[in-house]
């Protein structure tokens, strides 16, 4: 009924998109190596953990066909978790455990419980419904700043062996230094790519067949036997408690989590974006989706401001090569690939 | 209407249940507020604000009921009808301070006009570039219309910028009533009567013209409407232009009752309005009317008495109307 691709191969995927994805990988675990100084570090602990938060957002969208606006919620929960734990109970590994297992259980209860709502009505409903449910929730965790902070957000400490003022061994490896700061970066990948190939692993097993089958036509899938609902529930669940993962490690690379670097919808839109540019329902694609969004609020800023200054003269156009208005560009990016090329990049890349 | 009508079979007697809500909560919230008077202003107060919903959500269930195209984008003509009035606002900044009561309902008058024509020749467009390629795909459409409005939110800010923009309402509409010890702020009237406006308007063409007619017939049953030789496709794009403007119109009210304009306030409206969508019964008109007063009348007494918790009390009172009515207060019937 709502097709992304009329056109889906059942084998194997594309191998430029899977050598491009484990390049991306590769690179991703030397960035302490390759590049100096603290600002790659950083730009590549945000594009691993939004790799796991895009990709968790392809099994609903590109896999089931589903959408939902909460996906961001999700990962603040696990940010708050991780956050709430490591205030409250001191930097230990097991504060994080309990923060981490607390928020998965919430995040799992909450899912289940918008999904038993909307999921049974239409598809349509639960876009809807997950959109309310999101934002009402981002106001109420401003609003409730006795227990997360509010606008300020939490900050907190880690378990001394991630500190950046732990050394890893006294002298420099490869010309590195090696701090708990790089032990962090690499716990941060370590966990994204297993999460990672996990979801390849769900999407390749009967139950992602499943799913795509109920994304191409639910009715059929029904006749068939299959429980539709449990599947989506499943699923949903499934991506909820991946987010909130996700959001872990975000409070564990940023040692703090607030409104803006979590629950906000410009963290939504950056999903949305890097799902549907890089591709729907390969998993690959989210991944080069998140790369390219990321590198791009790094880095394109800059270019934008050049062609501000460029275009200063003129009418109206600097305002719109402002470098805080690339989202608009993306929008309007996003509006033609969902058009033009509903498989992204991945897609692009299949049929050359 | 001719005679045949005595034989047509009779629907369904009409459902009151609903429409009794809304008095029940105001009731179950008198003891709870305590004061009379604060009741009577937060009542006056959940009233306008319900009006002004109303009058955004309406384009938005109807254009849904018709051709089953939910518009996530609704919220762009919100706020740009509201920064359009700015068009007519600015320049005549004099009218609307001026102690003169004709001058201010003037430049009323022009805002709304000027904000409504904008948007719906906006609606226009968006309906041609956006919606009509995807059409009877859901997945695309909600993707589509949301990317519409993130770009019209950074149009916006490309046009007036990013900073909040105060709107001042027109002199005769400021300050308060006061009857007895109650005050009831004027241009919350004002807010109530252009609803009921709308609301009268509106209930008159669906019901008493032929317009009406179709739009009913188109939302029950579409097929058997085109068969019969009628363009519903030309029919819905008159219903989103006129849903656009009704936002448009919305949006103005909106922004002065607030005086205030963000950005944002495209997405923060969007999500008011389709909870007030949701309980209603997505394509009902009425349901969507007697939505817009629930959630406004909780979201005022709940922000009286428990701020903090406001935002979620709007969630709650959706749960509760989907457990009662899962399709919502009036499930809109849907045939072939």
């Amino acid at each position: 009924m709502t097709a992304v691709s009329p056109r889906r191969r059942g084998g194997g995927e594309n191998p430029v998109a899977i050598g491009l994805v484990a390049l991306i990988f590769v690179v991703l675990a030397l960035v302490p190596f390759l590049f100096a100084g603290s600002q790659p570090l950083n730009v590549g602990a945000k594009i691993c953990y939004f790799i796991v938060l895009a990709a968790s957002f392809d099994l609903l969208l590109g896999y089931t066909g589903i959408v939902s606006f909460a996906h961001a919620m999700f990962f603040g929960i696990g940010g708050y978790g991780a956050g709430l734990a490591l205030t409250h109970l001191g930097p230990s590994w097991g504060a994080l455990l309990a923060g981490t297992a607390g928020a998965l259980v919430f995040a799992l209860l909450l899912a289940l419980l918008i999904g038993f709502f909307s999921l049974r009505v239409r598809a349509i409903f639960f876009a809807m419904i997950t959109l309310a449910i999101a934002s009402a929730f981002a106001i109420l965790a401003s609003q409730l700043s006795f227990i997360t902070g509010g606008e300020d957000g939490l900050s907190f400490s880690l378990p001394a062996v991630l500190s950046p003022g732990h050394r890893l061994f006294a002298g420099p490896i490869l010309g590195v230094r090696l701090s708990g700061r790089h032990l962090a970066y690499w716990f941060v990948f370590a966990v994204s790519l297993l999460l990672f190939l996990a979801m390849r692993r769900v999407v390749g097993s009967p139950f992602g067949r499943v799913l795509q089958a109920i994304r191409e036509n639910e009715f059929r899938a029904e006749a068939l036997g299959y429980r539709t609902l449990v599947y989506r529930l499943v699923v949903n669940g499934l991506a909820a408690m991946i987010a909130a993962l996700a959001g872990v490690l975000c409070a564990i690379w940023l040692r703090y989590t607030g409104p803006d670097t979590t629950l906000s919808f410009d963290i939504m839109l950056d999903i949305l974006l890097m799902v549907v540019i890089g591709g729907m329902g390969t998993l690959y694609g989210a991944v080069i989706g998140a790369v390219l969004l990321i590198l791009a609020e790094s880095y394109l800023r800059a270019l934008m401001g050049g062609l501000a200054a460029a275009t200063a003269g003129l009418p109206l156009l600097p305002q719109l090569f402002d470098p805080d208005r690339w989202l608009l560009w993306l929008g309007i990016l996003f509006i033609l690939c969902v058009y033009f090329f509903p498989l992204g990049i991945v897609g692009r890349l299949r049929r050359g | 209407m001719t005679q045949a009508d005595v034989a047509l079979p009779k629907g369904p007697p009409r459902d009151w249940v609903p429409v009794l809500l809304v008095p029940a909560l105001m009731l179950l919230a008198w003891p709870l507020v305590g004061s009379t008077t604060s009741w009577i202003t937060l009542t006056v107060a959940g009233l306008a604000m319900g009006m002004m919903i109303f009058v955004m959500a309406s384009g938005l269930t109807l254009v849904f009921g018709l051709m089953d195209v939910l518009n996530f984008g609704h919220g762009a003509f919100i706020a740009f009808g509201a920064y359009v009035a700015l068009i007519v606002a600015r320049p005549l900044a004099g009218w609307i301070d001026a102690p003169v009561p004709l001058l201010n309902g003037a430049v009323f008058v022009l805002m709304i006009l000027v904000a409504m024509a904008v948007a719906g020749v906006g609606g226009l467009v968006f309906e041609r570039v956006l919606v009509r390629p995807v059409y009877g795909q859901h997945l695309r459409q909600i993707l589509v219309t949301m990317g519409g409005l993130i770009v019209a939110q950074q149009l916006i800010i490309v046009l007036w910028g990013p900073v909040q923009v105060t709107l001042m309402v027109p002199a005769a509409f400021r300050g308060a009533l006061v009857l007895g010890n109650v005050a009831i702020e004027r241009y919350r009237l004002l807010a109530i009567l252009v609803g009921l406006v709308v609301l009268a308007v509106m209930l008159l063409v669906l019901n008493r013209t032929r317009l009406g007619l179709l739009i009913r017939a188109g939302v029950q049953n579409r097929e058997m409407v085109e068969a019969l030789g009628y363009r519903v496709r030309r029919l819905f794009v008159g219903v989103f232009m006129a849903g656009s403007a009704l936002s448009g119109l919305g949006g103005v009210m909106w922004a002065l009752y607030r005086e205030a304009l963000t950005p944002t306030m495209g997405l923060d409206v969007t999500v008011l309005v389709f909870i007030v969508v949701i309980i209603g019964g997505l394509g009902s008109v009425g349901g969507c009317f007697i939505g817009a007063l629930l959630v406004a009348l909780t979201a005022n007494y709940v922000g009286f008495l428990a701020p903090r918790v406001a935002a979620a009390t709007n969630i709650l009172l959706m749960v509760l109307v989907l457990l009662w009515r899962a399709q919502g207060l009036y499930p809109v019937v849907k045939r072939g």
